[in-house]
């Protein structure tokens, strides 16, 4: 039952990053470029997903355990320190160079497109590389 | 600032959207976990016995999507991505989401939609610096260089 679940989560994850138009490396860009020819529409993705989000976290926060039965294990850290920060720049700055976050390279790796297979190849090594730092 | 009319979908992004929070909602009330797809990913590197197996079913999931989006969506929303980056360039992009992603202990998803919606300013700090860098590159690259 929760392979099926996780299996439906992701499908459905999938659908809507290809449906908002996350997949599309030129749109995410439109986003990002604030001083030129702006492109709002990543604003309304996040947005939407936010809503519906905030009501099912809400409930979250209530309950003991899931409604199959299992732990619900809900992010307790409020670190903020330099790793939460510098860690998020890179991100981003790898996200506005390319127009890729690891959620939409996964889908257009599986499309086919062999620009996000590169992409992704580099994604999996350079989480790879932090592995190698971290268990030094 | 002009906003590019010809490019801006705010239907399909709306919907997008909702349907990236039902996603959100399901996990965390079946399956009791905070979806973030940098963590899903990265826990795999190296895959422990115990733990991969969800993993993979929500990556086998996520895989089938396009699959599943080309028999069911019009073919007016079939549209090729513009993916403009180069071989190099989309090395570098990779290495440093790949990296950045794992130090910073999340990405758009888990951060930028989960994080937000939990109301944590973790989170929104996580956000508010990826955002920023985002648009900075952008900027440099659109418009300085």
């Amino acid at each position: 039952m929760h392979r099926l679940s996780e299996f439906i989560v992701g499908l459905v994850f999938g659908l809507g990053l290809l449906l908002s138009g996350m997949t599309d490396p030129g749109k995410v860009l439109g986003f990002l470029d604030l001083f030129g020819q702006w492109d709002p529409s990543l604003a309304f993705v996040m947005g939407g997903a936010i809503l519906v989000a905030f009501f099912a976290f809400a409930l979250a926060k209530k309950r003991a355990s899931t409604f199959l039965g299992g732990a619900l294990s809900l992010p307790t850290s409020n670190v903020i320190d330099k790793r939460l920060v510098i860690g998020s720049l890179l991100f981003g700055a790898g996200w506005g160079l390319a127009g890729f976050c690891p959620g939409p390279a996964l889908v257009s790796m599986a499309a086919g497109q062999e620009k996000a297979l590169i992409f992704v190849a580099a994604m999996v090594l350079g989480m790879v590389g932090f592995e190698l730092v971290e268990r030094r | 600032m002009t906003i590019d009319w010809s490019h801006f979908t705010p239907w399909t992004a709306l919907s997008g959207g909702l349907l990236l929070g039902l996603a959100s909602a399901l996990f965390i009330l079946l399956n009791g976990r905070n979806l973030g797809i940098s963590g899903i990913l990265g826990g795999l590197i190296p895959p422990k016995p115990t733990d991969a197996f969800w993993r993979l079913a929500f990556l086998a999931g996520l895989f089938s999507s396009p699959w599943v989006f080309k028999a069911i969506a019009p073919s007016t929303m079939l549209t090729a991505p513009r993916i403009d980056a180069g071989v190099l360039l989309l090395i570098i992009a990779g290495l440093l989401v790949g990296l950045g992603t794992r130090y910073g202990s999340g990405c758009t998803s888990g951060h930028g939609v989960c994080g937000l919606a939990r109301l944590s300013s973790r989170s929104l700090i996580a956000t508010l610096a990826f955002m920023a860098a985002g648009f900075a590159v952008v900027f440099i690259a659109r418009h300085l260089l």
